[in-house]
């Protein structure tokens, strides 16, 4: 799936990283909780959460995701985003849930896992 | 890349939002000296989960990172309250952190758990009262 058809699912504003709409994802993580996205995610490309702070950021940028999801309507600070683009990962919000959201991702294709 | 390429860090503790500033900039790095994406994650999960257990219970310290070309040492030493039972604090799923610090999204108790997943050797040097030092070795 390309992000740019992340975005038009969810109905999501991109906030930086217009450069990576044409970039393929297989697999996405949905938790608020940086410490499990740290210890459990293995290749998914896109991070869902409600939780704002430039470790969220970071976070993604160590474990290679390229595609940021904020939900719950949750808007990442400007200087989240310039983190963002600097370490070349998409952001955009979405009013949707998280629940929700990972629903829609997942009924249309995306997996939770690497998908190897 | 023969010679060793040293970086070293002061890790703020006092302001959350910096915190993983550095793992970020070694990640770059490491990136720049052509080293392998497998070796590149491990090194900057591993040293971002320490790099944040340094600002959430040592308030910050030094960080420091050897880059050769059989293996990457990083260092992360801190002037904490030190932990009293480091076999406890290993095991996954323990966190003394506080509710505010996983309002943050830390502090499931999984970060010592993932450094040893993610290093070749992990050594602990701590002392109750005067500070802890970690000592993780990537192999190439």
């Amino acid at each position: 799936m390309k992000i740019s058809e992340i975005g038009k699912l969810l109905d999501a504003e991109l906030l930086a990283g217009e450069e990576h709409l044409d970039s393929e994802v297989i697999s996405a993580c949905c938790s608020d909780m940086m410490s499990d996205v740290l210890a459990y995610v293995k290749d998914q490309g896109v991070l869902i959460t409600g939780l704002i702070n430039s470790q969220v950021i970071r976070t993604a940028n160590m474990m290679d995701m390229i595609c940021i999801v904020f939900v719950r309507g949750k808007r990442p600070t400007p200087e989240m985003v310039e983190l963002a683009e600097e370490c070349g990962i998409a952001v955009m919000c979405s009013e949707k849930r998280a629940f929700e959201a990972s629903g829609i991702l997942y009924a249309a294709g995306l997996s939770h896992s690497g998908g190897h | 890349m023969s010679d060793v390429v040293k970086f070293r860090f002061d890790v703020d503790g006092s302001d959350f939002s910096s915190a993983g500033a550095a793992s970020v900039t070694v990640k770059k790095k490491l990136r720049q000296l052509g080293y392998s994406p497998d070796v590149i994650r491990r090194v900057s999960i591993a040293m971002y989960e320490g790099e944040i257990n340094m600002v959430i219970h040592a308030n910050g310290g030094i960080a420091e990172v050897e880059a050769s070309d059989d293996k990457i040492v990083i260092v992360l030493a801190d002037k904490g309250p030190g932990i009293p039972d480091v076999e406890l604090a290993m095991q996954a799923g323990y966190s003394t952190a506080k509710d505010h610090i996983r309002n943050l999204g830390f502090g499931a108790g999984m970060g010592l758990p993932n450094m040893i997943k993610y290093t070749d050797d992990l050594r602990i040097d701590t002392v109750v009262g005067e500070g802890t030092t970690i000592t993780m070795t990537v192999l190439i």
